[in-house]
């Protein structure tokens, strides 16, 4: 391979770094209008009625609508693929504006005007009569059998879903397997222990914020540039929610500066098509702040996760059980495909020996609806299953490393309900590779017994992922290749850039499968609706992998026509060619091939002779006498291709690539940490993460992939957390001053090692990589700090105050 | 885009002032890293601007013939920071300064807005009042100078009228020399921050270095505004520098002095907490930073578990970053 593996520089690196690579609000027309959305101050309830008469009259202001003039369409706005199986449908439950208040701050109403200022004023000026109810923002509240169900119309009470699976036969049950284990084990010789472990509802923190405009174009289309992962998803919700056909939407992707999945649903885009249609097709804007971004868009679920696990004192795994317990917020976005994720990974991360047990229920609560986050449910999974660990080896003292290797899931472990394979088994490789970095070791030894109040400690932390969403989901994806008359190429495909460096990637996949160099591949970086092949987007880690299988395999296309081109050349060198300007070119590469594989005049040129590397048409190396195997510049056969008078091809290729396979990808952390216990302040003195994805395309990009995760899971551990008033709805810390993502003085440096085993599945032998980084970090830095000071922190983050306070329990402090 | 109604930029100080006082509704902007925040989310939206920011006279820090330090309301942080005479002199101020949010908001934001603010959590204030620094303001009805402990009404609230400009502060000699001092700002983050606490120690020992004749505590985010720990002072004086009960005596006086709140951001319980281990740390930095032997400076006692502080040799210490004599 020549291409792939290689440490290429980004291809939108200059761009982004000089600032001309274009994105959303880069590219609004001048005079465009500008709209704001008003946000209820209740959090459950009843729009009655609005006076907008003062509103209206601050200059500038151009149209306000309220939730009483949007269409009455509900729609859903979860960026998966639409199903056409009704029950696998995502849930229906929003308008574009709501009279239905289900949290505070939900979109009730919208000003347009000629600039954001009168925009501003207007919205103070509306007022609002609303029928309150009580606020249920948490799980309990909403479970209660009183409360009020938000969704009356689509479901009873406040409960999405709930689903039920298990591992280890048909009628397993945990508390079968306890009394089964008694008689076997003898009740002296086993433990079971109950724990109840904490995930925060956090921001994704994405440094572009949802932008999006739209304008009404001359011939009806309506076109909305947005800020988006899923270009092709937003046009049919759009679509949805506007009661228009789905050809009526363009929807256009330009550059865009992060998503981690809060773009992976369909935020604004409808409101802001709907605002521009109510002005007759003007074009307007619709910027949402940091802190209706925060509030308003999506969030990662809190879930509380009620941990069972029984095991033996000599430390085998017997049996375990989740009870999860997703916050959902008002609407369902995502459903409960992230909380049912999260109990299927819990199941899968251990081989317990008599079976799992996990039950996931999904709640809608008047709080910020949560939706897709970077690693879909996984990083509570995770967390669960890895505080549980611990806590199981800080029973029987087993070393927590050993217990893992013992216990953890299986090489050729196959998913029992999905069905989805552990291709190629690096997990039980990494573990290693990161005890040995860490030097676990001797670490754990050298902090056994220690005094004072400032300790060291060493914790670890294992995940496994799956890299794309089959068979649970449809997983489809397009490219398109254009040969130009140079020899170059414009590479499109479905899949979105989102910072994460699929252009990057697509490129060197391409170039290693057409033989054309990184450097004449132009990829096509903006989707357009109107004119990309279709792909389902940037979500799950899903591109490399199921966009990947489209490249290449149109990449095989364009190759396989190129290469018939040029056998079309050599062979009718005389009677077609010998008019062109490269009549001798051919005719010279004609013979030297000829006399290479020693073929005489009368035999026919087959196109298994030839080849295309490095933007030259070539001999096979396959049987080739000569080393110097090239024959001419693919310069030339693309010239001679579009303007032959004998022959004139436009050398195209495009496929869709319907994806029927999947993956596990695996790995873990390991952090030593330091916990100043007076303080509660935690500092990571040393952190590795551990890969086992396949191979890397670009080994760079990966490292730099890890490194954004790893400091997601360093927030999640340490001081991420939204919170919402529980009276009122309110999100208390709902801006970047107060919700605390680490800065680059509170990130450690960061080391990352891969175990490359070459996955079969995988288009270059890759699986998994965009989501796994951020899953293991927060547990296994509350490993360490378990190992540091024998408290087992079981809510995240794990923040001063928290930490002094269980420090002073444990009377350490 | 900010809704401003009108941007007036002052010649100087006069100008500001007359300014002022012909708009009732106006308020004054210097770096704007708190009068632009709070126009951002709508706060005072529409409001007419008196700009201080290009009147250089308030940008200078400099010190007059009694030795007396006076610092411009409208140095930056990044000034105050990189200042020879504070870095000389009061040094603990600079270090505080350069605790405030990240380089962009220290480039601009101003130590007289920092403190006219009349936010308990601003980082020089509390360092300040361990100064007891007088505020100098300049008004329709002249120039007057008030102790900084005396300009807080509350929190947002300062004596300061509005037809007022804070020209500066003044830090008396006798308020400085032979101090060491040390300024900890406790957050929940490394930078970007507001203090969850800020906590300044000063001492000024015996000439032999052996015992405390003088000391400071003033806390941030202990109260409604700054609050200065006058009991904590008292018990520290006379005491020797090597005796660890001086820590325990320290924090528990200053417990009594402090007023923290419970609040989303931090519960009281939490906040005593960094104010009894804060003003320990922080004493302990100042003596360090004293000139005395670091082996002579005691240990902060951690119950039964014992101290884990490690003496170095005296040749080691003292590297700086202390105030000096001037």
């Amino acid at each position: 391979m020549k291409s792939v593996g290689r440490e290429l520089t980004r291809v939108d690196a200059y761009g982004k770094v000089t600032g001309e690579a274009r994105y959303t609000a880069d590219l609004e027309p001048k005079g465009i209008l500008h709209a704001k959305v008003l946000h209820s101050e209740i959090a459950n309830g009843k729009v009655k009625s609005f006076d907008i008469a003062e509103a209206m009259k601050v200059p500038g202001v151009v149209k306000i609508v309220t939730c009483f003039d949007t269409p009455d369409c509900q729609f859903p706005t979860a960026g998966h693929p639409w199903s056409v199986e009704k029950a696998h449908q995502d849930i229906c439950d929003r308008k574009i504006l709501n009279e239905r208040v289900r949290f505070y701050s939900d979109d009730i109403a919208a000003v347009v005007a000629e600039d954001e200022v009168a925009a501003a004023r207007a919205l103070k000026l509306i007022k609002v009569e609303y029928e309150e109810y009580e606020p249920i923002v948490t799980v309990e509240k909403a479970l209660d059998a009183g409360a009020t169900p938000l969704h009356e119309d689509i479901r009873k009470d406040n409960v999405i879903a709930h689903s039920h699976m298990i591992m280890g036969g048909p009628d397993f049950t945990f508390e079968k397997a306890v009394s089964e284990a008694e008689a076997r084990f003898g009740k002296e010789n086993i433990e079971v222990i109950d724990r109840t472990y904490d995930t925060p509802r956090i921001s994704h923190c994405h440094l572009e914020l949802p932008v999006s405009w739209a304008y009404v174009d001359a011939n009806g289309k309506i076109t909305i540039t947005s800020s988006t992962q899923i270009p092709h998803i937003v046009r049919l919700c759009t679509a949805m929610a506007l009661g228009v056909p789905a050809g009526r939407v363009r929807i256009i992707k330009p550059y865009i500066g992060g998503g981690f999945g809060n773009k992976q649903d369909v935020l604004y885009e409808p409101l802001n098509a709907f605002l521009s249609m109510q002005v007759g097709g003007r074009p307007v804007r619709l910027e949402i702040s940091r802190e209706e971004t925060i509030s308003c868009t999506r969030t990662r679920h809190a879930i509380e996760g009620r941990c069972r696990a029984l095991f033996t004192k000599d430390g085998r795994l017997l049996a375990r059980k989740l009870e999860a317990y997703a916050n959902n917020g008002a609407y369902a976005s995502h459903g409960h495909a992230i909380c049912a994720n999260c109990g299927t990974v819990f199941k899968d991360l251990y081989a317990d020996e008599m079976g799992s047990e996990v039950d996931c229920i999904t709640v809608y609560t008047s709080s910020p609806t949560a939706g897709a986050m970077r690693a879909y449910g996984i990083p509570q999974s995770v967390w669960f299953t890895e505080c549980l660990t611990d806590d199981i080896c800080a029973v029987t003292g087993e070393d927590p490393c050993d217990f893992r290797m013992k216990n953890c899931m299986r090489e050729g472990f196959v998913d029992p309900g999905t069905k989805i394979p552990f291709i190629t088994y690096g997990l039980k490789k990494c573990i290693e590779e990161g005890r040995r970095y860490i030097k676990w070791d001797e670490k754990r030894a050298a902090y056994k017994d220690q005094k004072g109040h400032i300790r060291r400690g060493v914790g670890m932390a294992i995940f496994c992922y799956k890299t794309g969403v089959y068979p649970i989901s449809l997983e489809t994806a397009s490219c398109r290749m254009v040969l130009n008359q140079d020899g170059s190429m414009q590479l499109v495909m479905g899949a979105t850039e989102i910072g994460q460096g699929a252009d990057t990637v697509f490129t060197q996949m391409a170039s290693e499968t057409t033989g054309i160099s990184c450097g004449n591949i132009y990829i096509v970086s903006t989707q357009d609706t109107d004119v990309t092949p279709f792909d389902t987007g940037a979500y799950a880690s899903r591109q490399t992998y199921v966009s990947g299988k489209a490249c290449k395999k149109c990449g095989e296309l364009l190759k396989a026509r190129i290469l018939e081109y040029a056998r079309y050349m050599l062979a009718n060198e005389v009677s077609d060619i010998s008019k062109t300007v490269y009549a001798e070119t051919v005719r010279e590469a004609k013979n030297r091939l000829k006399e290479s594989f020693g073929i005489t005049d009368d035999e026919d040129i087959k196109t298994e002779l030839i080849d295309l590397e490095e933007d030259c048409i070539v001999m096979a190396k396959e049987g080739a006498a000569f080393s110097d195997r090239r024959l001419f510049a693919l310069s030339v056969l693309a010239d001679t291709a579009f303007h032959s008078l004998d022959r004139s091809q436009h050398i195209t290729a495009e496929v869709t690539s319907h994806c029927k396979e999947n993956t596990f990808a695996s790995g873990c952390c390991f952090a030593d940490i330091e916990v100043d216990m007076p303080l509660g302040k935690v500092t990571v003195k040393d952190i590795v993460n551990v890969h086992d994805s396949g191979i890397l395309i670009n080994p760079k990009l990966a490292e730099a992939q890890v490194h954004g995760g790893m400091s997601m899971g360093l927030g999640y551990g340490l001081s991420e957390e939204l919170l919402i008033d529980e009276e009122t709805g309110r999100p208390l810390n709902g801006n970047l001053l107060d919700y605390k993502i680490p800065t680059a003085m509170d990130t450690p440096k960061l080391h990352v090692k891969f175990i490359q085993l070459n996955d079969p599945s995988g288009p270059y032998g890759n699986k998994a990589l965009g989501e796994p980084p951020a899953i293991p970090v927060a547990p296994a830095i509350r490993n360490a700090i378990l190992n540091a000071t024998g408290v087992a922190m079981n809510e995240a983050p794990m923040t001063a105050e928290r930490l002094v306070k269980a420090f002073k329990e444990a009377k350490l402090i | 885009m900010f809704d401003i109604k009108s941007f007036y930029e002052a010649a100087d100080v006069n100008d500001a002032v007359r300014a002022l006082r012909e708009d009732k509704d106006a308020i004054l902007i210097s770096g704007g890293t708190d009068v632009l925040i709070k126009l951002r989310e709508g706060k005072g939206a529409g409001v007419a601007l008196v700009s201080i920011h290009n009147i250089r006279e308030l940008k200078e820090i400099g010190m007059d013939s009694c030795g007396d330090i006076t610092v411009g309301a409208g140095a930056s942080f990044s000034d105050v920071t990189n200042n020879e005479i504070i870095k000389k002199y009061i040094n603990i101020l600079g270090e505080a300064a350069d605790t405030v949010g990240g380089p962009q908001i220290r480039n601009v934001g101003t130590v007289g807005g920092n403190v006219c603010n009349g936010a308990t959590s601003a980082d020089t204030a509390s360092v300040l009042w361990s100064m007891d620094a007088d505020v100098m303001l300049c008004g329709s009805e002249g120039r007057r100078e008030v102790p900084i402990c005396e300009f807080y009404e509350g929190p947002g609230k300062t004596v300061r009228r509005h037809d007022e400009v804070c020209t500066g502060f003044r830090i008396r000699k006798s308020e400085y020399e032979d101090f060491s001092g040390h300024y900890i700002k406790f957050g929940k983050r490394n930078a970007m921050e507001i203090a969850t606490l800020g906590c300044v120690a000063r001492v000024k020992l015996s000439e032999d270095k052996k015992f405390i004749e003088e000391a400071r505590l003033a806390f941030g985010v202990a109260g409604p505004t700054p609050v200065r720990c006058r009991k904590a002072e008292e018990a520290l004086r006379g005491m020797s520098i090597s005796d660890p009960e001086i820590y325990e005596r320290f924090a528990e006086a200053g417990l009594t002095e402090v007023d923290p709140r419970s609040s989303w951001r931090a519960s009281k319980e939490f906040r005593l907490q960094l104010i009894s281990e804060l003003s320990k740390r922080a004493l302990r930095e100042a003596l360090l930073k004293s000139g005395a032997a670091p082996c002579t400076v005691a240990d902060i006692p951690y119950g039964p578990e014992g101290s884990t502080g490690i003496c170095e040799e005296p040749a080691k210490a003292a590297t700086g970053g202390g105030e000096i004599s001037a």
